[in-house]
């Protein structure tokens, strides 16, 4: 078919009925609110339910209720209402409950601003609510992929009963690029667990509840296996020449683009660089980094926060290879002419390294 | 009990199992007939008895009655005269016979 | 089996099928409810039960189970069970009712959680009318965590947290639900009852059993309010606890219906289907057999790599112009890009977007360095003048060029485009003779791509005409001025 130009935020929300989604429970915030309005016309139109809530904290819980309805469902917000939403997902990954929740970010804390950041890291990756729980978290970095990440996401969420978050900083939702959906749409799907009102499902129960200790510590036993599972199966990331990159960028979203131009730019200098882009953000992509490390002679993390992404690289890399760190944070995004200022420096510098260590061999 | 003394309109079943002995019951009876057991159950609870007879049958103590199964409330099949089309939809078949004291 | 002594008699009054014959999802103690003795709890639960036999919709039942002495529903009702989160338990019975139209949702909450920490999720599924059945259990107390104040507790009443008792001053008057719900037009019943005797019992179960059946008969949203005795915590008697009901608490919260509109209310109508699967893409409009082919052939001689940089005030027309770019370098089969400034930028004052047509995959959207800058006012141009790429183009909409910006390793076309439009009869489509400026001199889209590009943007036929000959035009003046230069 013919590819659309169309924005993020739309994108998220034709994927997501294609998938089968028939439930969106959201309130408005920027810059995540064309997806409520996008659902607020598709939704409707196909068969499904759209609600306005009366606040993130109500939006969350209604699809705690529709997906303990069996309905896939999805919300949609940024930081402040992400963080309200935090209650809610934490009962949702209690319970069992797969949804698939976008989180076009903007600057915080606080109220910050509604300019593009990717402060929401930790809230989102490392499992915000209480208890011991994770979400799993994809990071798309083009329209075509907010598209092909909600459809995943929603897979995942069912494959695993476990909330998936879509973490789009506000550039990836906001602009336009061509898009290509597939053809068929889904059919709603009928998980047999869900409490619908019927006789088949009368013996159902949905709860988060475990008084026992014994039985909490089970349940929790088994989150955790799933959460190993899917740290085997699901990892994600982009690779762009890296096969021989001594020095290895890595970034997610919207500076995963930014980074993939310096990489032109440095490689059209003849430098060995490469870019490592992690698509799932939690399972985090650990091999990727590992296999890298074995080459490359340093990595540089560069975001727009302040030093979040980069604790998952050195927990994956492990001491292994040096990590640098470049960042812009409240709205301002990491120039393409700043990084490549950076990765020049650090070439420069293992040029020396590698002279004087020639030197001293020579010595010997 | 013979066929020659008068029948009550109502009998009363108590679950001994169930009963806590709260005495809501008591305080509800319009004739008065529940009491308070000496004994303590399996939990600790003295509960209600039923005098044996007296009851009319009105439900009430079953309704302020806190546990599903505390309290069963009979009624004396109406001779069939008298005895209108449906039965209350709790048959006794299949209710645990359990005895009242 | 019944024994010798009930020969003769049938049971009038038993154990609901709507319970579990043993309460199994209990570890102990399966005979019993989990409530201490005499509490309104095991009542309602029972009043509720009785209502869901006598309507027979056990299997069509999802009961919400709420977090406080309440929290165990599931261990009792032998129907659809949810445990919600604290006071939540609405936006869940919304979201249930509203995807499972058939089912029979019921919302069982206590004071701390519907009227403190929910109060807004009932307010807001009241006031949307949702078709869903509340039973609000009001003992003036939060009595699970021990008997904190809750905004139900009387005046003067004692609590954990205040602990000489509720004072005006310091906590407010006791909320009043019921009334405060009965003010919103949504509502179909509302009423409050009571368990401080056996008139008000017999009462109470009448209401409950019409909340429910309400929602059977798809009238809409119904909430029972009951004064509920919670001996532990009040400490008293089981006895004693229910005469407070009656004596004290009645006299802050009066029983009776504050709202009725069951006569009125028209019964809900089955929900539309849902269209057939294959219409879906249709509906999303994603369908590409209706999308002609691209107007402009693949074949292209020289590579395209165009990064543009529009900028000017809220209401030029900023956004619309990189859209139409945008889309007609994708109608001419060119990587696009198409990236906003957004947020109270648009709203306040100036506007800016990045575009990208480029024969090559596009890697970054983000235009830091452009080669072609449109700046629609002064401000932009000094804001973004010095990014430009040398060799690059800055086309300015002004009658002269601000000499400061001047630089010698750019292309600069000035003109007072605004006037062209005003002259073609509308100064808002200055936006688009500026875009005719810049692919006359960009050349990288073919006119059949703008057209259609056009067509698909701008719906009103009107415009689409002005903006084909504010296009033109600017065209024209590019290529005059070109003449110009070369001939000075
Ligand atoms: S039968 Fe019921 S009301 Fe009577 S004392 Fe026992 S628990 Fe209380
Ligand atoms: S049914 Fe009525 S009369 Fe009989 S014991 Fe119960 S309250 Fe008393
Ligand atoms: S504390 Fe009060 S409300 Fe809770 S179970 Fe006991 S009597 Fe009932």
């Amino acid at each position: 078919m013919r590819k659309q130009l169309m924005k993020g935020n739309e994108a998220i929300v034709k994927s997501a009925i294609l998938a089968g989604c028939r439930a969106f429970y959201g309130y408005p915030i920027t810059p995540a609110s064309e997806i409520a309005e996008a659902a607020a016309e598709y939704m409707p139109q196909a068969g499904g339910v759209f609600v306005q809530a009366e606040s993130e904290v109500a939006a969350i819980n209604m699809l705690y209720g529709a997906a303990s309805a069996g309905v896939r469902c999805m919300t949609a917000s940024s930081g402040p209402g992400i963080s309200l939403m935090q209650e809610g997902i934490s009962y949702m990954a209690g319970a069992e409950l797969p949804c698939v929740i976008a989180d076009i970010t903007r600057g915080g804390p606080g109220l910050g601003n509604i300019a593009a950041e990717q402060g929401d890291y930790h809230q989102v990756v490392k499992g915000g609510g209480h208890g011991n729980y994770r979400t799993l978290v994809l990071a798309p970095d083009s329209v075509q992929e907010m598209a092909d990440l909600t459809a995943l996401a929603f897979e995942l969420a069912d494959r695993y009963r476990n909330p998936a978050v879509v973490l789009a900083d506000g550039f990836v939702g906001q602009m336009m690029e061509p898009v290509e959906f597939p053809q068929a749409a889904a059919a709603p799907r009928q998980p047999t667990w869900a409490v619908t009102g019927t006789a088949e499902t009368r013996a159902n129960l949905i709860t988060s509840l475990y008084l026992d200790p014994d039985e909490l510590e089970a349940h929790q036993r088994g989150l955790e296996a799933k959460y190993r599972l899917a740290e085997q199966r699901e990892t994600r990331a982009e690779e762009w020449s890296t096969e021989d990159a001594e020095i290895v960028l890595t970034g997610y979203g919207i500076v995963g683009r930014i980074l993939k131009a310096v990489t032109s730019e440095a490689r059209a200098d003849g430098l060995k660089v490469g870019l490592l882009r992690p698509i799932t953000l939690y399972p985090f992509p650990r091999a990727h980094f590992q296999r890298l490390a074995r080459r490359a002679r340093v990595f540089i993390v560069v975001e727009m926060s302040n030093g979040q992404l980069i604790e998952d690289v050195r927990l994956a890399l492990n001491g292994a290879r040096p990590v640098e760190f470049f960042s812009r944070v409240g709205g301002n995004v990491p120039s393409h002419q700043e990084v490549l200022a950076l990765v020049r420096e650090q070439a420069r510098r293992m040029k020396r390294a590698q002279a004087s260590g020639k030197e001293q061999m020579a010595h010997v | 009990m013979t066929n020659t003394e008068k029948k009550d309109r109502g009998l009363l079943r108590i679950d001994t199992d169930e009963c806590k002995g709260c005495g809501l019951c008591i305080e509800a009876c319009p004739p008065k007939v529940i009491g308070l057991s000496e004994r303590l159950n399996h939990y600790g609870y003295r509960t209600a008895v039923y005098a044996g007879h007296g009851c009319t049958g009105c439900g009430i103590c079953f309704m302020v009655c806190p546990e599903p199964g505390a309290i069963t409330v009979l009624r004396a099949v109406l001779p069939p005269s008298r005895q209108t089309s449906g039965l209350p939809h709790h048959d006794a078949e299949g209710a645990s016979p359990c005895a009242s004291n | 089996m019944s024994n010798q002594a009930e020969a003769g008699y049938v049971v009038s009054h038993g154990r609901s099928k709507a319970f579990y014959e043993r309460f199994e999802r209990k570890s102990e103690l399966q005979h019993q409810t989990h409530f201490c003795p005499g509490c309104g709890h095991g009542t309602v639960h029972k009043m509720l039960a009785q209502a869901i036999d006598e309507l027979g919709i056990q299997d069509r039942t999802i009961m919400i189970g709420p977090v406080g002495c309440g929290v165990f529903t599931y261990y009792y009702f032998d129907v659809g069970n949810v445990q919600a989160a604290h006071g939540r338990a609405p936006a869940v019975a919304t979201a249930m009712k509203r995807s499972r139209p058939e089912s029979i949702v019921i919302s069982y909450q206590g004071d701390g959680d519907l009227s403190a920490i929910g109060s807004a999720e009932i307010l807001h599924a009241a006031n949307r009318g949702e078709h869903i059945s509340v039973i609000f259990v009001n003992n003036a107390i939060y009595s699970m965590t021990g008997g904190q104040f809750a905004p139900t507790t009387l005046l003067g009443q004692k609590s954990t947290t205040t602990p000489l008792g509720r004072s005006a001053k310091a906590e407010g008057y006791p909320l009043h639900i019921s009334e405060l719900l009965a003010t919103l037009q949504a509502p179909v019943y509302i009423e409050r009852v009571g368990l401080g005797d056996n008139k008000q019992v017999a009462q109470a179960a009448r209401a409950v059993r019409r909340a429910v059946e309400n929602q059977v008969r798809g009238l809409g949203f119904s909430l029972v309010e009951i004064l509920s005795p919670c001996p532990t915590i009040w400490k008293m008697t089981p006895v004693e606890s229910q005469h407070w009901v009656r004596d004290v608490m009645e006299k802050t919260f009066p029983l009776g219906v504050f709202c009725d509109r069951t006569r009125e209310a028209q019964a809900q109508t089955a929900p539309a289907a849902a269209p057939p699967l294959e219409r879906i893409p249709e509906i999303l409009g994603v369908v590409g057999a209706a999308e002609p082919e691209f107007s402009a052939t693949q074949a292209r001689t020289a590579e395209v790599d165009l990064e543009v940089r529009i900028a000017g005030f809220g209401g030029q027309g900023v956004l619309l112009l990189g859209e139409v770019l945008a889309e007609a370098g994708l109608d001419a089969g060119l990587e696009v890009s198409w990236l906003p400034s957004y947020g109270p930028e648009m709203r306040s004052g100036t506007s800016n977007c990045h575009v990208r047509l480029s024969s090559a995959p596009i890697d970054s959207p983000l235009v830091s360095a452009p080669n072609m800058l449109i700046a629609m006012n002064e401000p932009s141009l000094r804001k973004f003048d010095a990014s430009v790429r040398p060799g690059g183009w800055i086309i300015y909409n002004g009658d002269e060029f601000p000499p400061e910006c001047m630089r010698k390793d750019v292309h600069v076309l000035a003109h007072p485009f605004t006037h062209l439009a005003d002259e073609l009869g509308d100064a808002r489509a200055c936006n688009m003779t500026m875009l005719g400026a810049l692919l006359e001199i960009a050349g990288a889209v073919p006119q059949a791509s703008i057209d259609a590009a056009l067509h698909r943007l701008v719906r009103n036929p009107r415009w689409v005409e002005l903006d084909e000959r504010a296009l033109e035009r600017g065209r024209a003046v590019c290529r005059e001025s070109m003449v110009e230069e070369v001939t000075r």
